[in-house]
């Protein structure tokens, strides 16, 4: 008996520090990656980061505001025409989606969260840019809207289906309408959800390179307009540690914690979404 | 009229499945009725019939008139929407709005029914169904607190005084109790007693002390058959069925 009982328990003990290993070695490469990258960033670590326009090969300092600015205008204009479509067609997808097309609108949707980034920059590439004759915000934010809208179709869908029909029915007892009851109250119910999925999807493509490299394809300097080529932090990121200049790749390990700052802040809100929840 | 609702041989589908068999019964006006059976007789089916709570429910399907003031509820020209605001009901399942004060669950009807209302108006008729629920004394200080923060009892009171505040004639519950305390229980039963003053109450219930302590009238169901209809007292002394008396008398069930 008493050996059993001692057996047991050490394996217990053994299949629990497993699991906590593994969790631990996945999280590691995160704060490896932060720490790595302070340590390389540090010599360009500077306010003027964020406040400057790049400078030339071997003057020191200048920073990536230009980059800064760029993103947030490419990741505003994605998220200003991508959350309605998102939202109301996630609406569509857990209120209304029974038949045979709402299943073959919600396979296709994960196909398209599934297409790989660099897809979307040459589809943006051919779409926009060709037709224009000019690399574009529109265009970066065009290829950007086309990864952020479907991982929020999905995302709003889901969290829509943990509101519990007894939450439907009620409203629906009361007399209030269909599309009523699932405006103002099934979607309200969920809003710490969506809107949790929103940022989320927000911070993925902030930090997307690929769909922009042929669509905003970057700029030294201020964004002159929304039909010109724009910088973004990635993008910057990207050209300055190809580039054979050792000052310059000190800037691409800057901009890297400048970029994984921003996807951090983004995250931590919708952490706080989350927990403001209940 | 005498009579709240007519049913008239009423049956229900859901697929294939026959739940409901020529159902056809009266419920009287101002009087608590109640709906009894064992479980899968069809009694829930029955009352969400009586407000079209089934209407969204694939596959569902039901014949015959259901008659509200006169008026089949079946008919094309009745608006579920508006039938449900005269037509209201209570769950098994306390289920108040999540992330909605106390205040606002009884406000919401309201505020959706179309009819502009100022604050003070809204105030008033909150007041008014907490008070008819019997949940004002307890709640009035704590209005902006959420509704699914209070206790179960609570809950149940604060889904009435939600029913309530869009003034219904007649009030649907579907096994209110079930999920409550005893305590409780007994409050929304002493509830049900004051509002069929007013209302028109059907109460699905498997407990038959409580259809016998609450009820007017006490329908009888198997198997998807109404067996027998007749006020309480003499459906609990002297049933005219063989299968009613087994039921009450504890032989099945």
């Amino acid at each position: 008996m008493e050996t059993i009982a001692y057996r047991r328990r050490a394996a217990d003990k053994a299949a629990r520090a497993l699991f906590a290993l593994s969790a631990l070695l996945v999280v590691l490469p995160l704060f490896l990656i932060f720490f790595d990258l302070l340590w390389k960033g540090a010599r360009e670590l500077k306010w003027t980061l964020l406040t400057d326009l790049p400078h030339p090969v071997g003057e020191p300092g200048g920073g990536i505001a230009n980059g800064i600015l760029g993103t947030l205008t490419m990741a505003g204009l994605a998220m200003a025409g991508g959350i309605p479509l998102a939202v109301m067609s996630g609406i569509y997808l857990a209120e209304y989606g029974r038949g045979k097309f709402a299943a073959t609108v919600r396979f296709a949707v994960d196909m398209l969260a599934g297409v790989p980034s660099i897809i979307m920059g040459i589809f943006g590439y051919v779409l926009w840019v060709l037709p224009m004759k000019r690399f574009s915000a529109w265009a970066g934010a065009a290829a950007l809207a086309m990864i952020f809208i479907p991982v929020v179709v999905r995302t709003t869908e889901e969290m829509l289906r943990t509101v519990p029909q007894s939450v439907r029915e009620a409203a629906l007892a009361l007399g209030i309408e269909r599309w009523k009851t699932t405006l103002f109250i099934t979607v309200r119910t969920a809003t710490a959800g969506i809107v949790t999925g929103i940022l989320l999807a927000m911070a993925r493509i902030v930090g997307e390179t690929a769909p922009l490299l042929f669509t905003a394809l970057g700029n030294q300097f201020w964004q002159s307009g929304l039909d010109q080529p724009i910088a973004a932090v990635p993008l910057q990121i990207f050209s300055y540690a190809i580039s054979p200049y050792e000052d310059w790749h000190d800037k691409a390990w800057a901009g890297a914690v400048v970029l994984i700052g921003m996807v951090f802040l983004i995250s931590a809100g919708a952490r706080y979404f989350t927990r403001v929840k209940k | 009229m005498e009579n709240a609702l007519q049913v008239k041989d009423l049956c229900a589908w859901f697929g294939e499945h026959q739940v409901l068999k020529n159902i056809t019964m009266d419920i009287r006006r101002n009087s608590v009725t109640s709906v009894m059976g064992p479980s899968g007789c069809g009694k829930s089916t029955f009352i969400r019939c009586l407000n079209r709570m089934h209407d969204l429910t694939p596959g569902f399907r039901v014949s015959g008139d259901v008659l509200f003031d006169g008026r089949n509820i079946y008919s094309e020209k009745i608006d579920p929407v508006l039938l449900r605001r005269k037509v209201g009901m209570v769950f098994q399942q306390p289920n108040p709005f999540p992330r909605m004060s106390a205040f606002e669950n009884v406000a919401v009807g309201l505020k959706f029914n179309g009819k502009k209302r100022t604050r003070s108006e809204m105030a008033e008729v909150v007041e008014k169904s907490l008070r008819m629920a019997a949940l004002w004394d307890e709640l009035k200080d704590h209005l902006d607190r959420p509704g699914t923060s209070l206790s179960g009892g609570q809950q149940q009171r604060l889904c009435i005084a939600r029913a309530l505040a869009v003034e219904p004639e007649v009030l649907l519950m579907d096994e209110p109790c079930s999920a409550l305390d005893p305590v409780s229980s007994a409050k929304i039963e002493e509830l049900i007693e004051d509002l069929s003053d007013k209302y028109t109450i059907v109460v699905v219930t498997h407990n038959m002390q409580q259809a016998g302590r609450i009820s007017d009238f006490v329908a009888f169901f198997l198997l998807g058959d109404l067996i027998e209809l007749d006020k309480a007292a003499k459906i609990f002394t002297n049933p005219a069925d063989k299968r009613t008396e087994e039921y009450i008398t504890g032989r099945f069930g």
